[in-house]
């Protein structure tokens, strides 16, 4: 993963952000994933009626394996949204949740709370709000005041080089807080020069693209979309 | 046969006869399907109602009558007004409305309540009523249906829609009556088998021809430029052509060229013509002001695109100006049709190449048009994504028996194939997904239930009745100014890569893009003399196979005494240097210039079949090392540019290879996706996006290229790739073209070495539209560009 990933330093924690879109943070041998949104097809079909290709909670964990083979980690941080609701956790098939507990086996599991699943669900590890470590703090959504070493997801965050017309999930990241890009499948994104998601941030802000390898490039600068003329 | 008696007086106030083909029309209105073939202005609408109105006349019944479906909404406005001139003039108890999306929901309950005799629609509006569980009732007393611009209808989804809902009209109906008007086409026989109750037969009945018509190219005075469309240097001759005329129509193949060439058009306006514009992207109030202002006889010219080939009734136009290659002689001879809207005088139509290869193409059409070659476009049996969203259309409707609707389909010409396995793949993937995880068992959609299929939740019928028809949404964005006056619409795509500040081209003014709001693109007024141009959707059709066939002949002539002097010393030049490209072989030129190396091959495929091959052949190429740095195609070749010389490219062109690359690597490539997003769409996969229903936060929505990533991985074999791939035998993928070509040429390559760029290819190196080849390059220039951003910025680490 080295030359792939991308390393920063966190309110004096060392950081990996993987091409995948999980943070790895080598002290602890924790990794981190955000907005797995695990079962979303289930939810869609029961509200909506529509009915997706049922396959992207094996997907994500197709993934979410691949990274946990390659880093080992002792402690898996599931960073809120894992499920796209509760009742979708519950209707999980059986062999993706055999799965998930697999993985789980012989490390830590941590899940945090997101605004989808808010609550505890069945899968095994342990729950809560969020969890301090190392001098980062983990939770779903950022909070406004801003929290040194804050690690959180809930925004999908994407951005793309200028002229190569193609937006990737990314990580975005100042010198105080990291937002995580949604690792599940079946997510979209926001585009990360939104003033809901840019305003969060200082100035000097890296967005960090995933794809073949994490690429680190400066976020424009807050400025309002759209100007009174 | 006689006018009938109740409409005599009407015909003698007007003075009008009736044409042979409305006579026998009217003679042969108890045939149980009657195709009429007639020219542009010939009466066939008329004719196609004269049955109608004298039955109506005889016996003004209540219930609906006839019911008239045509693809354009505004065609249905207007054939009511028509229709209602003999109607009133002899005081005839008859009511006639049209129901389209346009029309209110009071007036839409009040016509299912209480239809009118005549009932003018569409098929989308169609398909809706079909889905309401009352549609028993509507139609019960259905006798005719009228099926106006058929030709138009039976090249798309749309019409593969419009008979399948036929034969539910049919079962809802019986006798029912159908009739289809259709332009003059190449193969009358397959559109009769479409409009057939199939195995029953439709006759088929043709009008006079008509005059032949009035063809030329301009003559600029100058020749065209040697490569791209927009065809500005043919403005001074076009203006003094609208001057000479009283109504000018100026046809552009894409309304990207139309945009920029009113544009331009008006810079060099001086006196002021009064010329519009009117394209499918331009807000409803904008084109309703210009066919307003049309009719009036206020406007000397319109410039538009293909939303005006159709029918509607222009009245005063003598002049047909079509800029660029016209890509079909079928289309060209509709498009001639719209000047000189009556029978007994001639059209008359110019064409205006806009580059050197265009002449050719415009030299070749006018050829075609005056011996009438039309050209066809071959479509395959009835696409199953089509037949997804009519199962689900008739679950709306009600219970129903699978043996029944099977029944019923296969009386649809373009279904009469069907096997009941594909019919049952079909009627599964609608109840279920179709998934080999059977993950949805307690949320189908569709059950069994006492030997009748119905709908789990009947609540399910409102969002699939949102999501009925055919045609494709590429992704647009409504644009607006602050004011908050709606101009029209851009492909989402396009809207993307604006920055606040950018200027672009809509409806004829230039706007400054501010920034989006909410799905919004809003913009200021801001004249500007360097405005970019939007890309609005709608299709860029290749040039049809029999065009390029008599292209390709001419090319083999001795000599070109027909041609402009230019183009003629060019050919020759070619055949001096190089060689001209034939039929069966396949030219390939490869030359260094401005330090690259370029490979052209002549492959005369059409535009989306060169651009698919290009990403075949460049794959191929990064594979074997060739490092190829991007392509472009043309109607007529495909470049390929690289570092490095071809130097066998006949071992690129094994059809073999070829065929491969399309069963595996193109699957995961942007085109197929595309494909994909389109079928599953149509079948019911996923919603469209409707106004108003999307989430302003974006993490909500994804794209549907994840579905197909996860379907290709996880489920390969299902319907929908299956559907999928099939369709890539036509449209953007073209592998059909792709495998046309291959059969000509078989195997046989000439590949030429000219010390420098021929005199055929030059042109190549000016077209725009590079696309860049994906892959370890790509990757490689990102990240040099994101290292110079950091070090821009002054960030290194943090």
């Amino acid at each position: 993963m080295n030359g792939t990933a991308f390393s920063f330093t966190l309110n004096g924690t060392g950081c990996l952000a993987l091409p995948s879109g999980a943070l790895f943070v080598p002290s602890e041998d924790l990794l981190c994933v955000s907005d797995l949104h695990m079962a979303k097809s289930e939810r869609m079909a029961r509200r909506r009626g529509i009915m997706l290709p049922p396959y992207e909670t094996r997907a994500t964990l197709d993934r979410l394996g691949q990274d946990i083979a390659t880093t080992k980690p002792r402690c898996v941080v599931a960073l809120g949204d894992s499920f796209d609701d509760l009742a979708a956790s519950e209707a999980l098939d059986p062999e993706d949740r055999d799965r998930l507990l697999t993985l789980q086996e012989g490390r830590r599991w941590v899940w945090i709370e997101g605004n989808h699943d808010a609550g505890r669900n069945a899968h095994g590890g342990e729950g809560g709000e969020c969890l301090a470590v190392a001098g980062l703090t983990f939770r779903h959504i950022a909070t406004t005041e801003p929290t040194p070493g804050e690690v959180s997801g809930h925004y999908h965050p994407k951005f793309g080089l200028p002229g190569f017309h193609e937006r990737r999930p990314c990580f975005v990241v100042d010198a105080r807080r990291l937002v995580l890009p949604a690792y599940g499948t079946y997510t979209g994104g926001l585009d990360a020069r939104e003033p809901v998601l840019r305003t969060l941030f200082a100035d000097r802000a890296l967005a960090v693209l995933t794809g073949p390898r994490a690429l680190p490039v400066p976020l424009p600068t807050a400025r309002p979309l759209s100007r009174r003329a | 046969m006689d006018v009938p008696a109740r409409l005599a007086p009407f015909f003698a106030r007007r003075g009008w006869s009736l044409h042979p083909h409305q006579a026998e029309m009217l003679a042969r209105s108890d045939e149980a399907a009657l195709l009429l073939i007639a020219p542009t202005g010939a009466g066939k609408t008329l004719a196609g109602f004269l049955p109608t109105l004298s039955e109506l006349a005889e016996d003004p019944r209540p219930g609906l009558h006839t019911l008239y479906v045509s693809p354009l909404k505004a065609l249905a406005t207007d054939i009511r007004r028509n229709l209602l001139a003999p109607v009133e003039d002899l005081d005839l108890p008859i009511r006639i409305e049209d129901r389209t999306g346009d029309t209110s929901q009071s007036a839409r309950r009040r016509q299912r309540a209480d239809p009118p005799h005549i009932l003018l629609t569409t098929p989308e509006s169609l398909a809706l009523l079909l889905s309401y569980e009352d549609a028993p009732k509507i139609f019960g007393s259905l006798s005719r249906v009228v099926v106006d611009e058929i030709h138009a209808l039976a090249e798309s989804k749309r019409g593969d829609q419009l008979f399948l809902s036929l034969s539910r009209l049919d079962a809802l109906a019986p006798g029912l009556r159908r009739v289809g008007l259709s332009a003059t086409v190449d193969d009358p026989e397959e559109i009769a088998h479409l409009l057939a109750r199939n195995p029953k037969p439709c006759a088929i009945l043709y009008a006079d021809p008509g005059e032949r018509p009035d063809l030329s190219m301009l003559d600029a005075g100058r020749a065209p430029p040697w490569a791209g469309g927009a065809a500005l240097h043919a403005i001074p001759a076009v203006l003094e052509q609208v001057r000479r005329h009283r109504t000018t129509l100026i046809f552009h193949n894409t309304r990207a060229q139309a945009e920029v060439f009113f544009h331009n058009l008006w810079l060099q306006n001086d006196e002021g013509l009064p010329i519009a514009i009117h394209h499918g992207s331009l807000s409803r109030e904008q084109r309703q002001n210009v066919e307003a202002a049309m009719l009036r006889g206020d406007l000397k010219a319109i410039v538009c695109t293909g939303t005006l080939d159709l029918g509607i009734d222009w009245g005063d136009v003598d002049l047909v100006i079509q800029m660029g290659g016209p890509k079909y002689v079928k289309r060209l001879v509709q498009r001639i049709g719209r000047a000189n809207h009556r029978a007994g005088v001639p059209s008359k139509a110019i064409l205006v190449p806009a580059n050197r290869f265009e002449v050719l193409e415009c030299t070749c059409a006018i050829d075609a048009a005056l011996e009438n070659d039309l050209d066809g476009t071959p479509r395959g049996s009835g696409p199953l994504d089509v037949l997804c969203q009519h199962i689900l259309i008739r679950a709306c409707a009600g219970p129903f028996a699978a043996d029944d609707l099977y029944a019923e389909i296969r009386t649809v010409g373009g279904y009469t194939d069907l096997s009941r396995a594909a019919f049952d793949d079909c009627l599964e993937f609608c109840a279920t997904g179709g998934y080999a995880l059977r993950a949805y068992d307690r949320w189908k959609r569709l059950m069994l239930r006492d030997g009748v299929w119905q709908l789990r939740d009947p609540r399910a019928a409102k969002r699939i009745r949102m999501n009925i028809g055919t045609i494709e949404d590429s992704g647009s964005l409504s644009v607006r100014l602050r004011s908050g006056t709606h101009l029209g619409e851009i492909e989402e795509y396009f809207a993307s890569t604006l920055t606040p500040g950018d200027t672009f081209l809509i409806g004829g003014q230039v706007v400054r893009f501010e920034g989006l709001k909410e799905m919004t693109v809003e913009v200021t007024r801001r004249p500007d003399s360097n405005p970019r141009v939007a890309s609005f959707g709608g299709g860029k059709f290749p040039t049809s196979v029999a065009l390029t066939r008599r292209i390709l002949d001419l090319l083999q002539r001795p000599s070109w005494p027909e041609l402009p002097r230019h183009t003629a010393e060019w050919l020759g030049l070619q055949r001096r240097f190089s060689k001209l490209p034939q039929a069966e072989r396949m030219l390939v030129e490869t030359f260094e210039a401005e330090e690259r190396w370029h490979a052209v091959f002549w492959g005369f495929a059409g535009w989306n079949a060169h651009q698919t091959l290009g990403l075949l052949l460049t794959h191929r190429m990064e594979q074997r090392d060739l490092d190829p740095l991007g392509f472009v195609a043309t109607d007529y070749a495909l470049l390929i540019t690289g570092l490095r010389e071809l130097e066998d490219p006949a071992s690129l062109l094994g059809p073999r290879d070829i065929r491969e690359g399309f069963e595996t690597w193109l699957q995961s490539n942007a085109v197929m996706k595309r494909t994909f997003r389109g079928v599953a769409t149509i079948a019911g996969l996923i919603e469209k996006n409707l106004p108003g229903s999307r989430k302003t936060g974006r993490q909500a929505t994804f794209s549907t290229d994840i579905l197909y990533d996860t379907l290709v991985k996880y489920d390969p074999d299902h319907l929908l790739l299956r559907v999928t791939r099939e369709q890539a035998q036509h449209g953007l993928v073209d592998f059909g073209r792709i495998e046309e070509m291959l059969s000509r040429i078989q195997g046989r390559v000439d590949h030429v070495r000219p010390a420098r760029v021929t005199p055929l290819a030059a042109p190549l190196l000016l077209e725009r539209g590079r696309v860049p080849v994906a892959g370890a390059a790509r990757e490689r220039l990102m990240a040099e560009q994101a290292a110079r951003l950091l070090e821009e910025a002054g960030i290194e680490a943090l």
